[in-house]
This record gives C-alpha cells, sequence and structure tokens, in this order.
C-alpha cells in the first residue's frame, strides 16, 4: 500500500522556483543565442506559476489576472528580441554569444 | 425577461479616473502613436520628419504643461491616487516626471542632426523615444507591482530597439542584444520579486503592502525577504548598480550616442524613482533589513565604477562607467534613509541629467559619421581645434568630476552632508575617496582633448547645427547655474521629497 501523497501547494511554488533558476541559469551559462532568449521565457512562465500558487493560497484572483498581464509582455518582448536576432543572424549566420566581441574592454 | 437579464448581469463598476493624474502619459505615448501614424500617411515625402520632430517636441510640451499643473495642485491637495490605486500623482513624482521630460526633449533635439548625418529613418526612432518616455513618466507614478512591471517593459522595449538602431553598425546591434537579453533576465527576476512580495502580503499595491505590513507581524519572513531581494536585483540592473551593472559599458559604447544620452539620464531617473518608492512606501519597516544591502550596493557600485573607468581607452566606456559611479552616490543619498538622503538624491538627478546630456551631445558633435571611433587618441587636440566646443565638453567633466562652481559640486556635496547628517560616515569617507579617484579619469579625458595633436586624430570639423547647439548651450548654462546659485534648485528637492 502506498501512501497517498497530498499536493500541496508548496509542491508549486517550489517546482516554480526549479523552473525559474534552470532558466537563469541557462541564461548565464548557454551561449545560444537562442537558447538564452527561451530560458528568459522560461523564468517569466515560472513566475506565472507562481502568481497562480499564491493566487490559490491567498484565496485572491488578482494573482490569475496578474498571468495575463505577464504574458501580454511576454509577447511583446518576444517579437522584438526575435526581430534583433534576425537582424543580426542576417549578417554572421550561426552567431553564438562568444562572437558578440566588438564591444568589450 | 428583460428585467431578469439585467440583474443577472451584475454592472461592473469601473474604477474612477484622474485624466489629469495621467494626462503627461498620454500626451507622451499620444505623440509616439501619432508620429507612427504620419509616417504611415505621408510615407517619404520631405514633410515627414518635420512634421515627426513637431509631434515629438508638442507631446513633450503639453506634457510639460500637465506636470506643472499636477506640481501645484497636489502640492494644494496632496497627492492624486486614481485607478484604483494604481497610479499616485504626488510631488516626488511630478519632480522626477519633470527630469525625464527635460532628458527626452534633450534627446529629441540631439536626435535630429544625428539622424540626419547617419542617415538613419527619423519617425521610427522618435516615435521610440516618446514611446518610451511615456514609460518612465508611468513608471514614476505607478503605485502598484505590476503597473511598475507593465511600465518597466514600456520604457525598456523600446531601448532594446533604439540601442540596436544602427543596422549598418555591428556594434550597435550587439549592444542591442546584450541589452535585450539582460534587460529581459532583470525584468523576469524583477517579476519573480513582485511575486514573491503578492505571496508573502496578499498585495501588490505598495500602500497596501506598506499597511499590511505596518499591522500585521509574519509568521515566516523568508518569502517576503526573498521578494525584497529579488527586487532590489531587477531594479539595481536598471540603475546600472554594481554588481548587477555589467551591460552597462557595452550598451553605452555600442547605442548610438543619442541613445546612450537619453539611457544614461532619463532611464536613470525612472529606475531610482521606482527604487526609492517601493523601498519607501512598501518596506519602510523593513529598512534594517535593506540598508545594509544597499549600503553594500553603494560601495561596490562607487568602487568598481570608478576604478574599472581609469583603465579604459574609450570614451564612451569611460562615461558608461562614470555613469555607474554616478548611480553610486544617488544610493548613498537614499541609503541614508532620511528626508535629506531622498531630497540630495532628487536634486543629483536633475543635475545629472544636465551634465550627462551635455557630455554625450557634445561627443555626438564630435564624433565623425560612422559614430565608431570614440578613443582617446581619436579625441585629442579637440580643444585646441575647436576651443569652444571642447571647452564646453572640459567644462562637463569637470562638472560631473564635482568641480566647485558647477551643479556636480552641489550635488555631490548634498549627499555627503546628508550622510553625514546621519551619522553614515563610512559611505561618507568612501564616497568622497571615490570622488577623488574619479577626478582621474575625468581629467585624463580632458588632458587628451586639450594636448596637442599626434597626427591620429579623428574628430569632425562641421559647424553645430541649432538644435544640438541649444542643447550644448542650455545644459551648460543648467549646470552653472545649479553650481553658482543652488538655492533655487535645493529649495525645489526640498518641496518635491513627499510622497503625501
Amino acid at each position: 500500500m502506498m501512501a497517498a501523497i497530498q499536493i500541496t501547494d508548496t509542491y508549486y511554488l517550489v517546482l516554480s522556483a526549479a523552473l525559474f533558476s534552470i532558466g537563469a541559469v541557462g541564461v548565464l551559462v548557454r551561449r545560444n543565442v537562442l537558447v538564452m532568449f527561451m530560458s528568459v521565457e522560461l523564468m517569466l512562465n515560472a513566475v506565472n506559476l507562481t502568481f497562480v500558487a499564491f493566487a490559490k493560497t491567498l484565496n485572491d484572483t488578482s494573482g490569475q489576472v496578474i498571468v495575463f498581464f505577464t504574458l501580454v509582455v511576454a509577447a511583446a518582448e518576444v517579437a522584438v528580441g526575435l526581430a534583433i536576432i534576425v537582424a543580426i543572424f542576417r549578417r554572421r549566420r550561426g552567431m553564438t554569444a562568444d562572437d558578440m566581441r566588438v564591444l568589450q574592454g | 425577461m428583460t428585467g431578469f437579464v439585467l440583474a443577472a448581469i451584475a454592472p461592473i463598476t469601473t474604477p474612477s479616473v484622474d485624466w489629469l493624474g495621467v494626462a503627461p502619459v498620454i500626451a507622451l505615448g499620444g505623440a509616439g502613436v501619432a508620429i507612427v501614424l504620419a509616417r504611415a500617411l505621408l510615407r517619404r515625402s520631405a514633410v515627414t520628419t518635420p512634421v515627426c520632430v513637431a509631434l515629438g517636441i508638442l507631446g513633450v510640451v503639453l506634457a510639460a504643461i500637465f506636470e506643472y499643473r499636477l506640481w501645484h495642485l497636489v502640492r494644494a491637495d496632496g497627492a492624486i491616487t486614481t485607478m484604483a490605486g494604481m497610479v499616485r500623482v504626488d510631488p516626488f513624482g511630478v519632480f522626477l516626471s519633470v527630469v525625464v521630460l527635460i532628458g527626452t526633449i534633450y534627446a529629441l533635439f540631439i536626435s535630429v542632426a544625428y539622424l540626419k548625418r547617419e542617415s538613419l529613418d527619423a519617425p521610427e526612432y522618435l516615435a521610440l523615444v516618446m514611446l518610451s518616455a511615456a514609460g518612465m513618466v508611468a513608471i514614476i507614478t505607478a503605485n502598484d507591482l505590476i503597473a511598475i512591471f507593465v511600465a518597466l517593459e514600456v520604457l525598456s522595449i523600446p531601448l532594446y530597439v533604439l540601442a540596436a538602431f544602427d543596422r549598418r553598425r555591428m556594434a550597435s546591434q550587439e549592444a542591442g542584444l546584450k541589452y535585450f537579453v539582460l534587460g529581459a533576465f532583470s525584468s523576469a527576476v524583477f517579476l519573480y520579486g513582485v511575486a514573491l512580495t503578492y505571496g508573502a502580503t496578499g498585495s501588490t499595491s505598495l500602500t497596501a503592502i506598506g499597511d499590511f505590513l505596518a499591522n500585521n507581524t509574519l509568521y515566516e519572513q523568508g518569502t517576503l525577504l526573498a521578494g525584497g531581494a529579488l527586487l532590489l536585483a531587477g531594479l539595481g540592473f536598471k540603475v546600472a548598480a554594481v554588481p548587477f551593472h555589467f551591460w552597462t559599458p557595452d550598451v553605452y559604447e555600442g547605442a548610438p550616442t543619442p541613445v546612450t544620452a537619453f539611457m544614461a539620464a532619463a532611464t536613470k531617473a525612472a529606475a531610482f524613482a521606482v527604487l526609492i518608492r517601493v523601498f519607501s512606501i512598501a518596506f519602510p519597516l523593513y529598512r534594517t533589513d535593506w540598508k545594509p544591502a544597499l549600503w553594500v550596493l553603494a560601495v561596490l557600485t562607487l568602487v568598481v565604477g570608478s576604478v574599472a573607468a581609469l583603465v579604459q581607452t574609450d570614451v564612451k566606456r569611460i562615461l558608461a562607467y562614470s555613469a555607474i559611479a554616478h548611480s553610486g552616490y544617488i544610493l548613498i543619498g537614499f541609503q541614508t534613509g532620511t528626508i535629506a538622503g531622498r531630497q540630495a538624491a532628487l536634486l543629483y538627478l536633475l543635475i545629472y541629467t544636465f551634465m550627462a546630456i551635455g557630455t554625450f551631445a557634445v561627443i555626438m558633435l564630435a564624433s565623425m559619421t560612422g559614430d565608431d571611433r570614440h578613443s582617446l587618441d581619436d579625441y585629442r587636440g579637440f580643444a585646441l581645434q575647436r576651443p569652444v566646443l571642447g571647452g564646453i565638453l572640459i567644462f562637463f567633466l569637470l562638472a560631473q568630476a564635482g568641480i566647485p562652481l558647477t551643479g556636480g559640486f552641489i550635488a555631490k556635496l548634498e549627499v555627503f552632508s546628508a550622510a553625514a547628517q546621519s551619522n553614515n560616515y563610512s559611505l561618507l569617507v568612501i564616497g568622497v575617496l571615490a570622488a577623488v579617484v574619479a577626478m582621474f579619469f575625468y581629467l585624463r579625458i580632458a588632458l587628451a582633448l586639450a594636448s596637442p595633436a599626434t597626427g591620429g586624430e579623428y574628430f569632425s570639423d562641421r559647424r553645430v547645427d541649432r538644435w544640438s547647439g541649444v542643447v550644448v548651450a542650455t545644459a551648460a548654462l543648467a549646470v552653472l547655474a545649479t553650481g553658482v546659485t543652488p538655492g533655487p534648485f535645493i529649495d525645489w528637492a526640498r518641496q518635491a521629497v513627499y510622497f503625501v
């Protein structure tokens, strides 16, 4: 007989903290610009999960409403970020973050 | 039957809106949208650029008129809270909004000649500046962490594009991408801070968080402290505080020079407004927790900013590190946690706007078409060949260094005296030492400007256009006026410290 695992709100918070950390490490460690960009999206969605989990804990809908704001902002960021990346890839194909060294010193 | 339907659908109560309170944001954002429309309707006709510039100036002037009305209104009747507590217009907010408007109008003026020289498309650029300015004014008057987050993105996203605007220069695109990746990263960190603060206090409104913490003792402090730390880190990126500064030199160097000027002056004012507002209104009771953190940030920012600038050879990079060091002085003012300290921070932001925009405006005028060579050797002999412009640049550099009779001196003096008043002698000593170190790299640029040319110099001998001339002259006069007769400016900052 297995004891039934009670999934509490803490599980969601721990999961979202883990996702956020994976995203943060991804931005700092990965060199492919697109993967760094995906990692930022992972961070934002981890925060969304946190908001929803807290909204349930606090029994307050505003936490769920905030998620829509985050989604809209993330979409705007995607549009601009991909445009910049495309503009750069047109010049230099297969570029990674390590190739960005016009500016250093 | 209809009665039943009406009863079932309860009327949705919408929050009341005080339109005057949000009018500056609407004026700036409206001008940005109008510029985009003008571009679409007029296509590439000869009048497109003048119409777009006029719309931009109109937006800033309208916003300034509204701010003037708001200043007298909030001084007489107290702060205006509207849109269900999302927006709060107080003397503090109006003061920093005016600082942002000054930065915006200056950035518009120096961009006109720059865009023509570099043959870049003006309308989109101008629209992005206006939208970013709208986000800045919105964030300064925002009273809710979610409103702050949205406004933070409204001000940042146009800046990412502006930094990458010169598509022919690899450096500009690289600056745009680096700014975008790190900016998005810092926004996510800030948002996680918002989420944890919301979880700990049950609200995102700054005043509600402050009230909740005043009336309740938290059973478990970890979530709130982690949230506060993440908020501080996210905002630390925006104000370019060490250790969150590493994007600053690259972005300042690579971005088109007028954009660098705009970022240095206006963005800093907006980001500091949020930093001060969040920690003063939402977490005043946790002062014992955030003051040591700010102390560390201020010291690191001062030391790294001043020392790293010494070894740089690119003028825009040196000025980027100098911008980081300036953040350190403003952090000293805020770290004291007193009214005098906040007043000093406000005055510093006002004077810094004139100094930073003036300096970058002259750098922009001095650079050749292409805007890609800014090393110290390129500027050798500039002051000898062009005495007026070179002299003004040296004046701005001395002002940033804090020489008496310039605004920079008064700004630093106010910060240091605020630190002394609150018995914060460690910060005072470190600040003074950093100012002495900073003197070296400012003088290094001044020396290069004034030393005889060796043949390798690379600067422009174009006549100064009317728009940039106005910017350089008025900014220099303002820096001089704040240094010689600081009284009215200090009084103005004193009236502006309040959130009520």
